[in-house]
């Protein structure tokens, strides 16, 4: 693939460190949300978080985009500065965060008032000076690669959920960024939708895009994950390969959330009953 | 008993008083005061306190005098601390500052009416917050304050009345010289009514034009 093919991903998957989160903490008031994470990623790598809801998937995500001010600890992004959450934050240093990612959001946040062209276009137009031709002409490949070509003039709100969430990942990748945040991709849609959205994501992963994907897909993790993070009250409770967490946790409460997500009618407590 | 032909004779005067009058002050009065009301929704929603104070304190006095007040204050008023306005600027001055009270908390609820979303989605694709707020928020915003608006529009189309009695000729004063003239009250004020109300149906059918067209992008 040329260095201009918008389907390209932006960093080149040689496998060398992209970004590394060290002793990442935030409070929101008392509540001290996350507790020390660290966290690497490697170009071309796909990091998938999982973990019971509040346990700060969401706020690592956000930190590692800028939209988030963490506490403390250090985010070194390649190419860029590392930042120290211990002072303040340069505001400059927060936008080269956002620069070099792109967040799809679990409620896809698309412009109702702008039609999905101009949603794709917005970003590398106002905010990358991209010329608009050059904007529209990749829009509509990357568009058409996730098989929305015929919807680019239709409004959000013309689309179905699945279609909604692929115009949004087609957004993020639109500004090219080095690293794809996913952030629950596919909890708010019905799940006849799941299976589309879940595949262009793997299909992304397995071209060589970096990703960091918060998500209850377990299969998904299985087949996409280089490695999983299980986080549960603001720390990383086991990290590991895919295989590994999934069948043989080390942790008993990752085994307890693994159990919860498989067999969700259980009581975690009662004796297994299942034949 | 009915003079037809005043009525008739009449009808040009006070029409193009309000051509000439009514409808530029309340156009004129309106935009700056929507400018005004841009900028002080935006210190009351803004974290700074003295803005916000600021803002709170200017939209509560608006609110809590009348309107005839704030005129003579500004028209008759000012000349005692050495000021002196003539009549159109005073009235545009004052509806201005009336329009800009009331618009902006109808601008600051429909600012806070956009889900947060937009402005993380604006955020997360590189935008400042003053794009974000220019290219997303305020085109749903706008969507959302047409309606409150369109009433303040209207409102002041008919308060621009008050303005005769600071000396402007716009065309209730028209009725008024037209009235005590001819000696025909009745006639001369319902017909100032029924021109009034005209304007209004007219500003009603744009109001509903402009709602259909910002509603395209919106399920129904
Ligand atoms: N803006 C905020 N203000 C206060 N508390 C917050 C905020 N955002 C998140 N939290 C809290 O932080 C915790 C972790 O939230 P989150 O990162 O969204 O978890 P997850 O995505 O794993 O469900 C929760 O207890 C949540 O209530
Ligand atoms: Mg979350």
């Amino acid at each position: 693939m040329s260095p201009t093919d918008p389907l390209a991903p932006a960093a080149t998957p040689d496998d060398s460190v992209l970004l590394s989160a060290r002793g990442i903490r935030k409070s929101f008031g008392d509540n001290e949300v996350l507790r020390s994470i660290d966290l690497e990623v490697r170009r071309g790598e796909v990091v998938v978080l999982i973990g019971p809801s509040g346990s700060g998937k969401t706020t690592v995500l956000r930190s590692l985009n800028g939209l988030e001010t963490p506490s403390a600890g250090t985010i070194d992004f390649a190419g860029g500065p590392v930042i120290d959450f211990a002072a303040p934050v340069p505001k400059a240093q927060r936008y080269a965060l956002r620069d070099r990612s792109a967040m799809v959001f679990q409620q896809h946040n698309l412009f109702p008032h702008m039609t999905v062209i101009e949603n794709v276009i917005e970003g590398p137009v106002r905010v990358q000076k991209v010329p608009k031709k050059q904007a529209v002409a990749e829009a509509s490949a990357l568009l058409d690669r996730v098989g929305l070509a015929e919807k680019r003039d239709a409004y959000p709100f013309e689309l179905s959920g699945g279609q909604q969430q692929r115009v949004g990942i087609v957004r993020a990748l639109a500004l090219k960024p080095q690293l794809l945040l996913f952030d629950e991709p596919t909890s708010a849609l019905d799940p006849e939708l799941v299976g589309e959205v879940l595949q262009v994501i793997k299909e992304l992963a397995d071209e060589g895009w970096t990703m960091v994907v918060v998500t209850h897909e377990l299969s998904f993790a299985r087949q996409a994950a280089d490695e999983v993070l299980f986080m549960d009250g603001g720390v990383v409770v086991e990290r590991g390969a895919p295989g590994a967490i999934f069948t043989n946790p080390t942790h008993e409460r990752t085994r307890r959330f693994l159990d919860r997500i498989l067999r969700p009618l259980e009581d975690g407590g009662a004796d297994d009953v299942s034949p | 008993m009915t003079d037809w032909q005043l009525a008739l004779d009449s009808f040009w005067p006070l029409l193009w008083g309000g051509i000439t009058g009514t409808i530029p002050l309340a156009v004129a009065s309106f935009a700056l005061g929507l400018v005004l009301a841009l900028g002080v929704a935006l210190m009351r929603i803004s974290r700074n306190r003295v803005l916000s104070g600021i803002a709170r304190f200017y939209i509560s006095v608006i609110r809590g005098t009348p309107l005839l007040v704030q005129l003579f204050v500004i028209f008759y008023g000012m000349p005692s601390i050495g000021i002196t306005i003539d009549p159109w600027p005073s009235a545009i001055i004052a509806f201005s500052l009336n329009v800009g009270g009331y618009a902006a908390e109808v601008i600051r609820a429909a600012i806070l009416s956009v889900p947060k979303g937009q402005w993380e989605a604006g955020y997360t694709i590189g935008m400042s917050p003053g794009t974000t707020l220019t290219r997303l928020i305020l085109p749903q915003a706008a969507r959302v304050s047409v309606p409150p608006l369109s009433n303040t529009f209207i409102s002041l189309v008919k308060d621009t009345s008050l303005a005769s009695l600071i000396l402007v000729t716009e065309m209730f004063r028209v009725a008024q010289e037209i009235a005590a003239f001819s000696r025909e009250f009745l006639l001369i004020y319902i017909e100032a009514a029924l021109i009034y109300w005209l304007f209004c149906l007219v500003l009603s059918s744009g109001q509903n034009l402009l709602e259909k067209r910002l509603d395209r992008y919106v399920a129904h």
